[in-house]
């Protein structure tokens, strides 16, 4: 089993009840997929790109890709992707990355060092923002648990979780990061005011190394569990069904 | 600057110009001499789908410089127009070569003012969009649940909070983020097809390309194809952007190569996967510019250049929509 089978597999999990999600190309998709085929059967998945209802063909290799596009249930202009799909609150589950996140769910896709000469300059927020700023929750995958990725203190702040929004005094629609699915376990917390805990590990991992796989001080929650591993039927659906070629299953 | 100075100045608002119904077909060399000018605010658009390649070529191939380039997700052609030398400032919400790497010599430019500085203005995506929503509109600002909390109008002066003049919803005055409008000088798209005169009918991933072309003082339209007046006229809803909107129609197939036009030809996924490589390498980058875009004469042998078998990797079947019926009077 990869590393991203079990994040695919544990995301979907997560995603139980839910009825639409916000996802990028990636591991996002493949957790998107695997829970619509188990989980939440009633599962949407909204692209950035504006397909709504897609029906691919192939394995889409961008959230524009024309397979998406084509038999897809609706293609939204980005106004209305934006303005009325977002804003307007459809989005139970978004699903965002980042170089940096910090104990509040905090993101930073900007740049690494100071932001007007930065050691790296990274692609900056595209939807990020706005993902995290109206979709009801929001779902972090990072590959690797580090304490340069899981920081005290961001370089900068992109996305801002409700808490940052709070403190001038806007109230944003979502309760920002509600979990972190990392190579190690799983983050949680249930929304502003609150510290992402650490609530499960992967097996085999445990607690002491989590916490020294992250930049602050994380707090453990009074029961950490076990992730359960992916089942048999999972990994067949991710292998033989969702990835076949394994695009993403690396 | 901080956040309490005045912000940048913005273009002033101005009316669009009345457009004559003729027909507005040229060729891309024309266009671009005819609407880009040194100095310029040139929007170019296509949310990966109709990115205006071909015309950022034209615009390096006449040397345009000191542009002001307006664009969501500033890829592959920003990262070709900089190299150039064209752009002096970006005005962006995304700067990244899709998912498949980085752009080289936009991170040059930002992270070490190689070969010199870049002004960049950042955006989110919504950000933009409602940029060109307030200047297709002539309005002073739009507002958007965006930025409370982010670091980015500490860098970004333009960025600005504003009060409500109604109560929230628990009855107290509410503070929104607003941004300015932008009214480029040209706004550049790309498109499936338009009529001689400028009637520009597109599908799949339509983007922001009609508030983009509404927000500029002038508009130039790419389209992989010409089609009659009656081909517009059996499918009007079809139409993104009408004729009194643009100022020229150029007709260029494969104008959007890397990218893709729904139902013409596929995107060129190794190309943006070996982009991360040239462009990685400022030699081989201006060795690239060399051979591809100063060494032909237009797009035309661009894409000669690509070969019968890049081409045909990227043609798509068909998958034709249902028409519908419009109706007639009886």
């Amino acid at each position: 089993m990869t590393s991203s089978e079990l994040l695919a597999a544990v995301a979907a999990r997560e995603l139980a009840g839910r009825h639409t999600v916000f996802a990028g190309i990636g591991l996002p998709t493949l957790a998107a997929s695997l829970a619509h085929l188990t989980v939440a059967p009633d599962l949407e998945i909204v692209y950035e790109s504006g397909v709504c209802g897609a029906h691919p063909s192939h394995l889409p290799e961008t959230i524009a890709d024309s397979v998406l596009i084509t038999g897809a249930e609706a293609v939204l202009p980005m106004a209305s992707l934006f303005g009325y799909v977002l804003q307007g609150g459809h989005i139970d589950v978004g699903f965002l990355g980042a170089a940096q996140i910090d104990k509040w769910g905090n993101l930073n896709s900007s740049a690494i060092g100071d932001w007007h000469r930065p050691d790296v300059r990274l692609p900056g927020s595209g939807g990020a923002l706005e993902v995290m700023a109206n979709a009801r929750e929001v779902f972090v995958v990072m590959r690797r648990h580090t304490p340069r990725s899981f920081t005290e203190q961001l370089d900068f702040c992109t996305s801002p979780g409700p808490d940052r929004a709070l403190a001038e005094g806007v109230r944003p629609l979502g309760a920002g990061v509600t979990r972190v699915i990392t190579d190690l376990g799983v983050l949680a917390r249930a929304g502003a005011g609150e510290e992402l805990q650490l609530a499960a590990v992967h097996p085999g991992v445990t607690v002491d190394e989590v916490r020294a796989a992250t930049g602050w001080d994380l707090k453990a929650a009074d029961r950490v569990g076990t992730v359960e591993p992916p089942t048999a039927a999972e990994l067949r659906l991710l292998r033989e069904h969702i990835d076949p070629h394994r695009v993403y299953l690396r | 600057m901080g956040p309490d100075d005045p912000p940048a100045p913005i273009a002033e608002p101005r009316p669009a110009p009345a457009r004559s119904n003729r027909d507005k077909t040229m060729s891309m060399r024309e266009a671009v001499a005819s609407f880009v000018r040194d100095g310029d605010t040139v929007a170019l658009e296509g949310f990966t789908h109709l990115i205006p390649t071909a015309a950022g070529h034209e615009i390096i191939r006449q040397g345009r410089r000191g542009l002001t380039v307006v664009r969501m997700t500033a890829d592959i052609v920003v990262d070709q127009m900089l190299a150039a030398g064209c752009v002096a400032k970006l005005v962006s919400s995304f700067v990244g070569n899709s998912s498949a790497g980085s752009l080289g010599e936009l991170r040059r430019r930002i992270e070490r003012a190689d070969p010199e500085p870049l002004t960049f203005e950042e955006y989110s995506h919504h950000g933009m969009l409602c940029r060109y929503l307030a200047g297709a509109q002539r309005l002073p600002f739009y507002p958007l649940r965006s930025y409370a909390g982010s670091d980015l109008p500490a860098v970004n002066p333009a960025l600005r909070k504003v009060t409500s003049p109604y109560p929230g919803p628990d009855g107290r005055p509410e503070q929104v983020y607003v941004v300015p409008p932008v009214n480029p000088d040209v706004t550049i798209v790309h498109a499936q097809r338009a009529d001689r005169r400028g009637n520009t009918q597109v599908w799949g991933l339509t983007g922001v390309q009609a508030e983009a072309v509404y927000a500029a003082r002038t508009a130039v339209v790419v389209v992989e194809e010409l089609v009659d007046d009656d081909v517009v006229r059996s499918d009007p809803n079809r139409t993104l952007v009408p004729a009194h909107a643009v100022d020229a129609v150029v007709v260029c197939p494969r104008g959007a190569h890397p990218s893709f036009a729904q139902g013409y030809y596929d995107r060129d996924n190794a190309f943006y996967r070996a982009w991360s490589h040239i462009s990685k390498d400022p030699a081989r980058l201006q060795a690239w510019l060399d051979e591809w875009v100063h060494g032909t004469r237009d797009h035309a042998e661009y894409v000669a250049r690509l070969g019968e078998q890049r081409r045909s990797e990227l043609a798509v079947g068909e998958a034709l929509s249902v028409p519908v019926n419009y109706g007639r009077r009886l």
